[in-house]
């Protein structure tokens, strides 16, 4: 689906949901009350400037104190690669927008993620992966590196590793190895209105961070539940 | 180890094993998975890559300066020090534990490429769950210290961990950053980063640059014992997480880029933030150094 798609679905009366240079942000009317729009469409790679934009939208909704929904809706390419944002501290505004997105969860505004195109690396981790509930829609198509690039960096044949990415979601990109993992929590019906479907996410989202239990669920994180567990459970009795 | 050995000894090139060691009260130190347990990755067989009993990181508690801390220690001599499952999973156990038994502090030992690409889904989701339990741990009145000096720096979602952080400490040693030398030049092509120019990666994510920007808190000498002052230090002047706080820290980022967007060169930053010499910067001592930082307004807020 595209944006102008999705935003259709979600707010069949209208919205004032707008993009400019590749950044979404606005609101539409949704289930009795608002539902507020941030996100990256079209590829867009995430680079200093509009993390800091995004986390405006976000501050600005929990000074709002509204506790109205804030749905992340992302199609972007990874982070901004280049010299000049990571001069001016990259790694300090995509922290910052993740963090801001934590701070509206605290504060009672439900984060929900909608992955409906490509997100990678640190632009995926500031946006998708700091909200409560990450939806996808079919097609979506997350990564942290795409096969060639393993290939490259881990100096397998690009044959054995596609061979492998059958049979091991850890590594792989797509959609499928997310949801296995326990990052994504579930992939959304487009041929069916979105609204009532996030509403619903929405009113079942869990209490905690549920993703490694998804991700033992679901056969593609394994053991990280199991992990954390022992070591928590053996700090916290000193 | 006596005293002043355990003091001296380098932070970049000790173990994570020895900087715990040595950063730590003596003898107080106590690992959660002892490398004993074995719990090691069921993923990295699959590429015919050897195992380490750690998972190339060491958690668990102990004592500094007689106070109980949560601590976490990654190993970058192992796999870059990279987030993979078990990796990512130690480090979130020891921050949820965090969370409730409320140590004086967690301090986070950074020594990471980033994602494990053989582990890619389970260290990118660990990143996002590492993030998400260190707000929490914040919220709950626990300062989360980063202290960076490693070998392998802080790179990708490393970075992103650190800028979540209540304080960090540097190295000269030290970098920090999400995109990491060859990444940009591999994908971008050396007229915009040539990654063999060390200069250039000291000067555009190296500790010096990142503590005069305010990128980072407190720069120490390549030592365990001023990582250890730092720490303490830092554990006392540990900023809230809540509103105000981000709205200072959006105000603190945008300033920067008003202020720099337009330099091409960490010389040119320097210089605007009223250095003197900025030329002189990367070879500066510690003290004159830290005189130097003394005189800049933005290495100093509580907006983190």
């Amino acid at each position: 689906m595209t944006l102008a798609e999705i935003l259709t679905s979600l707010f069949p009366e209208g919205h004032a949901v707008t993009v400019a240079d590749g950044l979404v942000a606005g609101d539409g009317p949704f289930d009795g009350g608002r539902m507020r729009v941030i996100g990256i469409d079209g590829d867009t790679p995430l680079g200093v400037e509009g993390a800091l934009t995004l986390a405006g939208h976000v501050l600005e909704a929990v000074r709002a104190g509204d506790k109205a929904p804030i749905l992340v809706a992302v199609d972007s390419d990874s982070q901004r690669m280049s010299r000049r944002d990571e001069l001016l501290g990259l790694n300090e505004c995509l922290a910052h927008l993740a963090k801001a997105l934590l701070l509206a969860d605290r504060h009672g505004h439900p984060t929900i993620g909608l992955l409906y195109g490509h997100s990678a690396a640190g632009a995926f981790i500031a946006t998708a992966l700091a909200t409560r509930v990450l939806a996808a829609l079919p097609g979506a198509n997350p990564s942290v590196m795409d096969l060639p690039s393993v290939a490259r960096v881990t100096k397998l044949p690009l044959e054995k590793l596609q061979e492998m990415a059958q049979s091991t979601p850890v590594f792989a990109p797509g959609l499928d190895n997310m949801l296995a993992t326990g990052a994504v929590h579930a992939v959304l019906d487009p041929a069916a209105p979105l609204g009532p479907q996030i509403a619903s996410l929405i009113a079942d989202r869990p209490e905690g961070d549920v993703r490694d239990r998804l991700g033992r669920e679901r056969g593609g994180r394994p053991v990280a539940e199991e992990i954390a567990r022992l070591v928590a459970g053996r700090l916290r009795a000193g | 180890m006596a005293g002043p050995d355990r003091d001296c000894l380098s932070w970049f090139e000790a173990s994570a094993r020895q900087r715990l060691d040595a950063l730590l009260d003596a003898g107080t130190f106590r690992e959660a998975i002892g490398p004993a347990e074995r719990r090691m990755s069921p993923h990295l067989p699959l590429f015919d890559l050897p195992c380490a009993f750690d998972d190339g990181i060491v958690v668990g508690s102990g004592a500094l300066d007689g106070r109980t801390v949560f601590v976490a220690a990654q190993e970058g001599r192992f796999m870059g020090g990279a987030f993979g499952e078990v990796h990512g999973g130690k480090l979130v156990g020891m921050l949820r534990a965090a969370v409730e038994a409320k140590p004086e502090a967690v301090l986070l030992l950074f020594d990471t490429g980033g994602v494990r690409l053989q582990e890619a889904n389970a260290g990118e989701t660990a990143i996002a769950e590492t993030m998400r339990a260190i707000t929490e741990a914040r919220a709950a009145g626990v300062p989360v210290i980063g202290l960076i000096g490693g070998r392998a720096g802080c790179y990708g979602g490393g970075g992103l961990i650190a800028g979540t952080c209540s304080r960090l400490a540097v190295s000269e040693g030290g970098r920090i950053s999400v995109s990491g030398p060859e990444v940009i030049e591999t994908n971008k092509g050396a007229e915009e980063f040539d990654s063999r120019d060390r200069a250039l990666v000291w000067r555009t994510m190296g500790g010096k640059h990142r503590r005069l920007i305010g990128g980072a808190d407190a720069f120490c000498d390549d030592t365990v014992a001023a990582f250890r002052a730092a720490a303490l230090d830092l554990i006392g002047r540990a900023p809230a997480f809540d509103l105000a706080m981000l709205e200072a820290e959006q105000a603190r980022l945008r300033a920067r880029i008003d202020r720099f967007g337009d330099c091409r060169d960490a010389t040119e930053i320097w210089a605007r933030l009223g250095v003197n010499d900025p030329e002189a910067v990367p070879a500066m001592d510690t003290r004159a150094f830290e005189e130097t930082v003394a005189r800049v307004e933005e290495a100093r807020h509580d907006a983190r």
